[in-house]
């Protein structure tokens, strides 16, 4: 095929953005809206064209384009396989329900809020689709200018605060990234990974690059202890921030470990299992009880995704099938069901403007569309069976189960303490007296809010109950990178002496 | 001889124009506009002699005088930066009252001392052409005369920069002493690195090199002296001096310390690194633009100085990339502060941006990218300029200096983001002045297309750079 799909989809939203930004500058303009959806509508369509001729039986890197990027040194290489189209179709997913949800809570500044969103989602599908470890960088590191404005010029009191730690968090991580991209240069002679995937990089040099990627990945993932930008991001961001944020930047390291360490540096990747076990299950097991005390929703949220990322980990570094795949999974789920609890909150948010636990209660005497729609996202939020979330946390464990005991029992703890604080909060939340008078007076979902969330909870159910599609895309991907990464292992460890 | 004439015929045209245009401004009344006009022209005019030179490499006048591409690309480079500079300054020139015939005048001066600097293949010419050079800046720096601080940024740069310029003459003539010569090619051909006492004279003309473009420890001057001086001048001063410091640098360290590069490398390896801490760190607590600038100046002098420190040519193209880079990035950060006027006057302090987007947008956007661009944010120029940089310092295996420099980058990129800040996130104090004036807002413009479409052709500049050398 010869038409380039995957730029017309990393570049589309682009122009769309340049066309808004062309346009009028008045708060009544409603065309920027209009056209920011249709962008991003026409780019879901593009990546639902694109998943439908994606040939899932083949492990095979597919649409891939090369042209001279920087010549001599870099080609500008995309490509797609069953695990980079699952997060372009997410992302593309994600989008349009973002630019809907803000039509209500975006007050001022609507045209420039519109152009950051569409530049984010340019970025974040060309880091699921670059084939070059210097375009991944571009890609990965250009998502923060949109992101840090976005916190910063429509978030709460507080944004300034996140927006320069999440920037300059995200920003530390990254730069020892790049220091590993060029070295890798100059031991391999090229960036384009599957070419490294061929050469393969000597076992010595592998430790200390792992570690740099490492660094990069664990801040954006988070994992436990440089997670702290997450929650005051979260808490601070606008909601369609928050869900953008939740949804797809966070996959972005999960998807960086799949993609980049693992295959580019297995033995020390096996070397260095313990360590990520060890923060994983920290990560489950502290940040839930963190999760369990907060007073604030968003904050609540946001300790959860910390805790769920925890999983994404675990299951990444079983290298079995169930593990990965668990993974992969839990991270299209928590796209999903994260996003869904984080607009819920944003619903409530619009009419009272308050995030505290405590400012609610008995919501369901007064808005019980709302609360029927919210319970099925926390149910989500805790993994029970006929959700998404369930598949993913249990195919980790059964994962984790084949590797180490321990681990998985610990692992299940965050389970049964995930139950505890989602539900408390529905306790709190949704049930139980009516403290405050305002509620009363609330109105219940409108058309677009209810319609959004309602599409957000059927593929929660429908994902829950019929995994298929997404596992039957990325399970020859997925078994191609067991393969090679043992095939690897063996390499490394009979050459070495 | 008449082939030598042609060799040297930039630099006699660029002489003989400042003579002329020196008697039509002495001799017209209110002759600043008419200097001005004459200016450009002349400029546009060498310009194009040295472009139509042709590229063929040459020595002569004993060999004490030097074409080569390498040369004349940093000649087009600093005419056509001057061109910009002076054209998006013109209206701050004439509402300061500085609109005196002898500006353009003194800055085709030190244009021609650097000419001189760049091409000398022979300590005594060079030395000749760097002090024609500073003499002219500390003129511009104190050209606001009646003004105290500009007065006293003269004063001071003149006392510290005649300091520098005495070590850089006690280690030439060292130089002398220790290799029997002042020809570049003979001293590059004597040194070794057991004449300890030519070693010695290579620091001392490196600390005169090193103070010439602020490289710390010896940057002292750079706050006061771009604080204090004209906007119209510090603009000057942020681009042209810098790019041609660096580029005699370059030519040091490829003909006369070539063979000496151990005993250099260490010395600019510490400049670079202390350069780099320095300007990420002073420059947080900053409060006014242009002293920020100058912290950031020798932030980005460290990282271009990391570029020579390989010393290899890829190390020295990068160099040139980065300057270049760096060069567009201040015109456009520049031409926003002089859109910085608030009823009639201009204003410098970091906090009269505040919410200057919400009446302002497009300053605001072009700031907003600039300013990421000189963090070094990636998809923007600046983002290439560093990575080309670290790809020849990583190339060399110099992974220190790679790894805090890049931490440095994350420092830096702090105060960038404080200045968007308070652009975009602070509430709305006073807005500028309209200011329509087609002169900056297409400079600036031009600069912010360079910037974001840099990464459509990254290898375009780097290619062109290569071939010089």
């Amino acid at each position: 095929m010869n038409f380039p799909i995957l730029s017309t989809i990393i570049f589309l939203p682009l122009l769309g953005s340049f066309f808004i930004f062309l346009s009028k500058n008045d708060e009544k303009n409603k065309s920027v809206t209009y056209v920011s959806l249709f962008t991003s509508i026409a780019n879901f369509l593009l990546s639902l064209f694109l998943w439908f001729s994606f040939d899932v039986s083949s492990e095979k890197f597919q649409f891939v384009e090369e042209s001279n990027w920087i010549s001599g040194l870099i080609k500008f290489k995309l490509g797609v396989d069953g695990i980079s189209i699952l997060f372009i179709v997410l992302t593309t997913f994600i989008i349009p329900i973002c630019i809907i949800s803000c039509i209500n809570s975006i007050k001022s500044r609507v045209k420039e809020f519109l152009i950051a969103i569409l530049i984010l989602e340019t970025f974040m599908i060309g880091v699921f689709c670059s084939l070059d470890l210097v375009i991944f960088y571009l890609f990965f590191e250009a998502g923060l200018i949109p992101m840090f404005l976005i916190i910063g010029v429509w978030g709460g009191p507080k944004r300034v605060y996140s927006a320069f730690k999440f920037f300059l968090y995200t920003l530390l991580g990254s730069v020892l990234m790049l220091v590993a991209i060029i070295s890798i240069y100059w031991i391999t002679g090229t960036t384009d990974i599957t070419q490294i995937y061929e050469i393969k990089i000597p076992k010595e040099f592998q430790y200390l690059l792992w570690l740099a990627f490492f660094s990069s990945f664990a801040v954006k993932m988070p994992m436990w202890p440089v997670h702290t930008w997450l929650p005051d991001a979260h808490v601070e961001a606008p909601t369609a921030g928050s869900v953008i944020l939740a949804a797809i930047l966070l996959k972005m390291a999960g998807y960086g470990f799949l993609r980049f360490s693992i295959p580019l540096f297995p033995v020390a990747s096996e070397y260095f299992i313990p360590l990520i076990y060890l923060l994983s299950i920290i990560a489950i097991i502290y940040t839930s009880l963190v999760a369990l005390m907060q007073e604030d929703m968003k904050k609540l949220i946001a300790y959860s995704s910390v805790a769920h990322m925890g999983y994404v980990t675990l299951g990444i570094f079983t290298f079995n099938q169930q593990g990965i795949e668990g993974s992969i999974y839990q991270m299209i789920s928590h796209g999903l069901i994260s996003a869904a609890l984080f607009l819920c909150v944003g619903v409530v948010y619009d009419r009272l403007h308050s995030r505290m636990i405590s400012s609610y209660g008995g919501v369901v005497n007064h808005l019980p569309k709302y609360s029927f729609i919210f319970i099925i996202f926390i149910l989500g939020g805790l993994g029970l069976p006929g959700t998404s979330g369930f598949i993913g946390e249990f195919l980790v464990l059964v994962g984790v189960f084949q590797k180490n005991y321990l681990v998985a029992l610990l692992a299940s703890i965050g389970v049964i303490l995930g139950a505890a604080y989602m539900l408390w909060m529905a306790k709190r939340v949704i049930f139980g007296q009516v403290n405050n008078p305002k509620i009363s007076s609330l109105k219940d979902l409108n058309f677009t809010e209810g319609s959004i969330l309602s599409i957000l909870a059927i593929c929660v159910i429908f994902f829950g109950f019929y995994p298929e599609p997404l596992i039957n895309t990325m399970s020859v991907s997925v078994n191609n990178l067991i393969n090679n990464y043992q095939i690897d292992l063996i390499y490394h460890l009979t050459s070495g002496k | 001889m008449m082939n030598n004439i042609n060799i040297i015929f930039p630099e006699i045209f660029l002489s003989l124009s400042i003579l002329s245009t020196l008697m039509v401004g002495v001799f017209f009344k209110n002759s600043y506009g008419i200097v001005t006009k004459l200016t450009y022209l002349i400029l546009i005019l060498t310009a194009l002699i040295i472009f139509n030179s042709g590229s063929n490499k040459a020595e002569y006048f004993s060999d004490s005088f030097i074409k080569n591409p390498y040369v004349d690309f940093i000649k087009i480079l600093i005419l056509l930066s001057t061109i910009i500079v002076l054209n998006m300054s013109q209206s701050f020139i004439c509402d300061n009252k500085i609109s005196k015939f002898e500006y353009p005048i003194i800055v085709m001066l030190s244009l021609l001392g650097m000419f001189f600097m760049l091409s000398s293949n022979d300590l005594i010419i060079f030395y000749l052409g760097l002090e024609l050079q500073s003499l002219s800046l500390y003129i511009l720096a104190a050209i606001d005369r009646d003004n105290i601080r500009s007065t006293e940024s003269g004063i001071k740069y003149f006392v510290l920069s005649a300091l520098s310029s005495g070590l850089l003459l006690y280690g030439c003539s060292l130089l002398y002493g220790f290799t029997g010569s002042v020809n570049f090619e003979i001293i590059s051909s004597e040194l070794s690195s057991n004449n300890t006492g030519a070693i010695f004279a290579m620091v001392f003309i490196l600390v005169g090199l090193a103070f010439k473009i602020s490289a710390v420890p010896f940057h002292m001057w750079t706050p006061d002296v771009y604080e204090g001086s004209p906007t119209s001048i510090t603009s000057f001063f942020s681009v042209v001096p810098k790019v041609v410091g660096l580029a005699v640098l370059i030519r040091f360290m490829m003909s006369p310390f070539k063979n000496i590069f151990l005993e250099w490398q260490t010395i600019i390896i510490f400049i670079s690194i202390a350069s780099m801490i320095l300007g990420a760190v002073a420059a947080i607590g900053q409060t006014n633009i242009k002293r920020l600038m100058a912290y950031s100046s020798i932030g980005h002098i460290g990282y271009a100085l990391a570029g020579i420190a390989t010393g290899t040519v890829s190390g020295y193209s990068s160099t040139i990339v980065y300057i270049i880079i760096y060069v567009v990035m201040n015109i456009g950060v520049f031409g926003c502060i002089f859109l910085m006027k608030k009823e009639g006057k201009y204003v410098e302090g970091i906090n009269e941006l505040s919410g200057i987007s919400k009446k302002h947008p497009l300053i605001s956007i072009a700031l907003l990218i600039i300013l990421f661009s000189l963090a070094g944010i990636p998809p923007l120029a600046g983002f290439f300029a560093k990575f080309y940089i670290f790809m020849s310092v990583i190339e060399n295996e110099m992974y220190t200096l790679a790894v805090i420099g890049l931490l440095t980058t994350v420092i830096s990129a702090f105060y960038y983001l404080k200045v968007i800040k308070i652009i975009y996130f602070d509430d709305l104090k006073m807005p500028f002045d309209q200011i329509k004036n087609i002169n900056i807002t297409s400079t600036i413009f031009i600069s912010c297309i360079i910037l974001t479409s840099f990464f459509l052709y990254p290898s375009y500049l780097n290619n062109i750079v290569k071939a010089i050398f």
